[in-house]
């Protein structure tokens, strides 16, 4: 199908030892397939006038096979950034430094020259953006759109990749596909848009799909629709996905495991229902607390999280969301916490303290991913230190970056 | 004019390559060419307006000049005698008003005057020369456009590299140098001072000798086309630098599409309105003669002519020239509309 030689990735598999450690550590017994994506250390710093912004700064990941995997974030949290390195997308220039390895497959695509990547771009990865307005091109027809990626891939002549374009917009479940693949993006509403950019992604049958905030732009009724179709688009290709976005009602439904990302680095890290079962990092819960629940008062209070995303030009020494953390303690201010396994947690409360989430410790794992829970802090939600922490800061009334806190409040 | 305007609506560049006729998305036949006769109803008036006004400022204008048209004709030893005759035989001792409504009645009827100087029909002045301007404005247009397009989407690409810094420095020179020293400077390198391979004067006609023709409009063509490119070059290469920052460009890469297809497919077309209203604005101008190419040159084009006719105060050879001048505005306006419509899908809509 592509360039990339079976060869060479299967002797790597055999040599290359286990990483240990990371995010994406996995149990005694479920070595035996290897991550279809794996990112190592990524880092993107872009050079500004104002300083190096660090955009991602050593996040490790890995996405398996048919597995949906969500990265959370705010704004400024690197997540798109993230995405588009492991994709290539982001290359490096003359004000961008890059380091870190991506492997797709068992090939380092983080070392391949462009016009390899570019092999694998919309045939083996494929993309889908936030704002379906702006990420077709106005003034070509939506038919030659979706057959420029069938001719360049497949190979196929103008003829039949016009048939495959209709058929393809079928299945995305627009209506009068013989009409829509001669009209332009403009005669399309911003629903019907998305599903064209879907019909694009998946046209070469791709095996990794990037989803960079599929429904962030749509209207509320338009997002389940199309988080229904990347559902079941993604299961009868047997996909891998990657959904990027801030909204954690996106990735609660519809994704096997979750990556939480906070100033270019990797927070927190579990299976999506161990995660919302039991989130570790004040900021996972933080952002949990922030969404309305479906169930309850009209009128209940939002729980917002102080401050902003932290200054990726001047990080703090110690933990970035420290300033916005309702548990900061002086240790959060000057040492950066490590990536740590959940499991080592003894004698952790479970449920921890998120509103609605389902009580009843850790939930069981899903089949297949038998992945670590990992957190990023000192002083993590649910266990003896991270209760003590909470309660000295209520008691002195503020946290120990000085952010005012009050009882009711956490 | 009205036939170019007819001749649009299947000017749809892509409609043809991709479907079969009869598109049931389009709205019903009738209705689209009503919509259209609007369209152009509207421009025709448009420019009907635009004549009458041009036309009276020029007839006014040349009226307060100093100097007097039948002193010219009756030569430097007349009695003021007889050039009060020659005033009354021309018609000069009317009203300005008068002789323009007379003069625009002649112009309906298709009789712009005779000059005064030559009594050469204005209308046969204008057939030998609106051709030889019109040759030479559209050799450098091409020109211009075929240097300038490669060169910006490549440093549009590339920004800051080798091909964006030279054209850049090598396109301002050109720019800031005006016409009358870029010509010099061509006419020493090739006809004459480092070389003689072209001549530096002159025009040949096309059906007479197509090489000689192309040899005497070269220098002209060049000394025009120059500082366009340049500006040209610098339009189309912001423009592009833009388009290339938005989504579709990151998705149409997600794709895979190679760097080329990538620029010329996607990004040029959505780049090109600036350049497109620019390049008609100075074809406007350039049908209308370039004036002081033409007379470095002696080509004997509109531009020339008008220049002349200023000298002797050959307001009817002036009158002729603005009205030619005016007409051709107004048409590549029309044009470029028209360009904008096949180009951007959304702006047909609109109507």
């Amino acid at each position: 199908m592509t360039s990339i030689d079976a060869g060479p990735a299967d002797q790597r598999r055999d040599t290359r030892p286990p990483a240990a450690g990371s995010a994406q550590t996995t149990a005694p017994g479920a070595t035996a397939t290897r991550p279809l994506l794996e990112v190592d250390q990524l880092r993107v710093h872009f050079a500004t006038p104002a300083g190096l912004v660090r955009a991602v700064d050593g996040v490790s990941l890995s996405v398996r096979a048919g597995e949906v995997l969500g990265v959370v974030g705010e704004s400024g949290s690197g997540k798109t950034v993230m995405s588009r390195r492991a994709m290539g997308l982001v290359g490096p220039g003359t004000t961008t430094r890059l380091s870190g390895t991506v492997r797709y497959d068992g090939t380092e695509i983080s070392a391949l020259p462009p016009a390899e990547l570019s092999k694998l771009w919309g045939s083996e990865m494929a993309m889908i953006l936030q704002d379906p307005m702006t990420s077709l091109n106005p003034v070509k027809r939506v038919g030659e759109q979706i057959g420029e990626s069938l001719r360049r891939h497949l190979g196929l002549d103008r003829a039949a990749a016009h048939q495959r374009a209709v058929q393809l917009l079928r299945s995305v479940g627009l209506s009068e596909p013989e009409r829509r693949v001669r009209q332009y993006p403009h005669e399309l509403s911003g629903g019907m848009r998305q599903r064209v950019t879907i019909a694009i992604a998946l046209s070469c049958d791709p095996r990794l799909l990037f989803a960079d905030e599929p429904t962030t732009a749509l209207d509320v009724t338009v997002q389940a629709q199309i988080l229904e179709l990347l559902a079941r688009q993604q299961a009868e290709h047997r996909m891998a996905m990657m959904i990027v976005t801030h909204d954690l009602r996106v990735v609660r439904g519809h994704t096997d495991r979750v990556v939480v990302m906070y100033a270019g680095k990797v927070v927190e890290a579990a299976p999506t229902r161990t995660l919302f079962a039991a989130p570790r990092m004040p900021y996972t819960e933080a952002l949990m607390n922030a969404v309305p629940p479906l169930t309850g008062s009209n009128h209940a209070v939002l729980r917002v999280i102080p401050g902003r995303p932290p200054n990726l030009l001047a990080p703090p020494p110690g933990c970035a969301f420290a300033p916005r953390c309702a548990s900061a303690q002086e240790r959060c201010l000057t040492e950066m916490p490590p990536l740590r396994s959940a499991a080592d947690l003894a004698g952790a409360s479970p449920g921890g303290s998120a509103a609605g989430a389902p009580a009843g410790g850790p939930a069981p794992a899903i089949a297949g991913t038998p992945d670590d829970h990992v957190y990023r802090c000192w002083y993590p939600v649910g266990t003896e230190a991270g209760d003590e922490a909470r309660r000295t800061n209520i008691e002195r009334g503020h946290t120990a970056a000085g952010t005012p806190i009050l009882a009711e409040a956490v | 004019m009205s036939a170019g305007l007819a001749a649009s609506p299947a000017a749809d560049p892509t409609a043809g390559a991709t479907v079969a006729a009869g598109a049931p998305a389009r709205a019903p036949r009738g209705r689209r060419q009503r919509r259209f006769a609007a369209v152009v109803g509207k421009r025709l008036l448009h420019l009907l307006i635009v004549l009458l006004l041009v036309t009276f400022a020029s007839f006014a204008i040349t009226d307060l000049l100093p100097g007097d048209a039948a002193a010219t004709v009756a030569g430097e030893n007349a009695t003021p005698e007889q050039i009060a005759a020659v005033r009354t035989e021309l018609g000069l001792d009317r009203p300005m008003i008068v002789r323009y409504f007379d003069w625009l009645g002649g112009v309906l009827t298709g009789d712009l005057g005779n000059s005064f100087r030559t009594g050469q029909p204005v209308t046969e002045a204008l057939a030998q020369r609106i051709p030889v301007s019109f040759e030479i404005a559209v050799v450098a247009q091409i020109l211009a456009l075929l240097v300038a397009i490669p060169l910006a989407v490549y440093s549009a690409y590339r920004p800051g590299k080798l091909i964006d810094r030279s054209s850049m420095a090598i396109g301002f020179g050109a720019a800031a140098m005006p016409h009358f020293i870029l010509g010099m400077v061509l006419i020493l390198l090739f006809a004459g001072g480092l070389s003689s391979i072209l001549p530096a004067t002159g025009f040949v006609g096309f059906f007479d000798d197509p090489l000689g023709n192309l040899k005497s409009i070269i220098l002209p063509c060049l000394t025009l086309m120059l500082g366009e490119a340049a500006v040209y070059r610098q339009l189309l290469r912001s423009d592009m630098i833009s388009t290339l920052q938005e989504d579709f460009i990151l998705m149409a890469r997600s794709k895979g599409l190679s760097p080329r297809r990538i620029l010329f497919r996607h990004a040029l077309r959505p780049s090109s309105f600036s350049l497109i209203t620019l390049a008609g604005v100075n074809m406007g101008r350039l049908l209308g003669g370039a004036i002081v190419v033409e007379v470095m040159f002696a080509i004997p084009g509109l531009g020339q002519m008008v220049a002349q006719a200023v000298y002797d105060r050959d307001y009817l050879m002036l009158q002729g020239g603005i009205l030619v001048i005016a007409v051709s505005y107004v048409v590549i306006n029309a044009l470029i509309d028209l360009l904008y419509a096949a180009l951007d899908p959304r702006v047909r809509r609109r109507g």
